[in-house]
């Protein structure tokens, strides 16, 4: 039930925004965040957007993940 | 591409797994980990994650499934409600084909009451504001990522001076019940995957005390198969240096302090109350009432008698859900109790332990 799909802002009018993702679109309630700028991407649950997702921090959890590729696999 | 995809890349979960592996080699005996979260329960199934992780790592599953730990005289009471004339009941999907005592909300539409399974709470709204003589009935389930948008539902519907409108209010809080059977002997939950969205609501800050007075470590963790493994590594890292804090993985979306805003919004509209627990019973202040400023939104002034609360013969949710025992325990599982004829709200749910099991399972 806690399903939240990342979208991308599309456009924004007052409390709404139409988000995008893999081309659906859908509006989205803004009573929750603050501050949302067209093309950030936000996280929807429920018809709201409950967060703004911060794409930086998604960066550097990627590469702490690829470091972990280097140490980690073995030689085949 | 979506920004996402690489969360789901086979070639970087080789090499979490490799690490995992590694982490663990010296380890002492078997790390318990309960994932609390049914979107967690559900998605580590999917990727079959369970089997990939070294034999010392055990997962099981907690109480975070909120149609599942819903007790039965709720889905009796919104069973009564819908045989009320002119009302419309309004609900997430999940809570359609829970079996009540004696019905579901699902045969009572058969029998020609108005469900409506929607996707917002604020289109049960617009529902309200299109059928002007009827009472619409939304039935508020779920916890702290889903409770905010009841919140802002009600509050719409105040603003836009509808007064048939109302909550069947059962929301729920996840800490409580964490702290509770982290405080079970019968279980010896090691560390705690916490939530990704409910976390995204309270902060991680919410966990801290759970951390310390219960000595767990907590590691708020996403969804995605990648997010799940790089959890589990945080959590093995923590338990092999004796420690119990709290970390989140889950960085591009959770804060330490939690979305404020929805924080707000949930204080507006709600308070703490004493809630009921399928398998946990009654934990005081792991719930979520109406405030007195909101009672007109409350579906429970509505009078209804509702039947005296019956659970299935046999049927072993209550202790699922603590982690106690796996589905495959339960005599019904496969048998009497299936997706397509369930018994018990676990294998209903989309994010049910059991429905897991028996859509992934071996």
């Amino acid at each position: 039930m806690c399903l939240g799909v990342p979208m991308q802002v599309i456009t924004i009018s007052a409390d709404l925004a139409v988000c995008e993702i893999d081309g659906v679109r859908r509006e989205a309630s803004l009573m929750m965040i603050d501050d949302v700028q067209v093309g950030d991407y936000v996280l929807i649950h429920a018809g709201f957007a409950i967060e703004k997702i911060d794409q930086a921090e998604a960066r550097l959890t990627l590469d702490v993940l690829r470091a972990a590729l280097d140490e980690g696999l073995l030689p085949e | 591409m979506n920004l996402f995809a690489p969360f789901r890349d086979p070639v970087l979960a080789r090499g979490q797994l490799a690490v995992i592996a590694r982490q663990v080699e010296d380890y002492p005996g078997t790390m318990t980990l309960m994932e609390v979260c049914g979107t967690h329960t559900m998605a580590i199934a999917q990727h079959g994650i369970r089997a990939l992780l070294p034999a010392k790592i055990r997962l099981i599953s907690g109480p975070g499934c909120p149609v599942c730990v819903t007790p039965v005289t709720y889905v009796d009471h919104a069973v009564a409600l819908a045989r009320r004339p002119d009302t419309i009941i309004a609900t997430f999907g999940d809570m359609l084909r829970v079996p009540g005592s004696s019905s579901s909300l699902q045969r009572e539409q058969a029998a020609g009451a108005t469900v409506r399974v929607v996707y917002s709470p604020l289109d049960a709204v617009a529902l309200a504001g299109n059928h002007p003589g009827q009472t619409v009935v939304f039935l508020g389930v779920g916890f702290e990522t889903t409770a905010p948008t009841i919140a802002g539902a009600i509050i719409t519907a105040r603003r836009q001076g509808l007064h048939n409108f109302l909550v069947l209010c059962a929301h729920k809080t996840i800490p409580m019940p964490m702290a509770v059977l982290a405080s079970d002997p019968a279980l010896q939950v090691d560390g705690y995957l916490c939530p990704a969205h409910v976390s995204a609501i309270i902060g991680a800050n919410a966990y801290r005390s759970l951390a310390e007075r219960k000595h767990v470590p907590c590691v708020i963790t996403g969804f995605e198969p990648l997010d799940i493994l790089q959890g589990v590594l945080m959590l093995a890292r923590q338990l092999v240096a004796g420690e119990a804090r709290v970390e989140t993985q889950y960085r591009r979306v959770v804060k330490p302090e939690g979305n404020r805003k929805a924080q707000a919004l949930l204080a507006e509209v709600f308070e703490p109350g004493t809630a009921q627990w399928r398998g946990l019973g009654e934990i005081p202040g792991s719930g979520l009432r109406l405030r007195p400023e909101y009672a007109d939104f409350d579906a429970r002034q509505l009078p209804v008698a509702i039947e005296a609360p019956r659970e299935a013969a046999g049927c072993r949710c209550g202790e699922i859900l603590k982690g106690q025992v796996l589905p495959r325990d339960c005599p019904l599982f496969g048998s009497t109790c299936t997706p397509e004829d369930p018994v018990g709200a676990c294998m209903v749910s989309s994010e049910g332990t059991c429905a897991a099991e028996y859509k992934y399972g071996p």
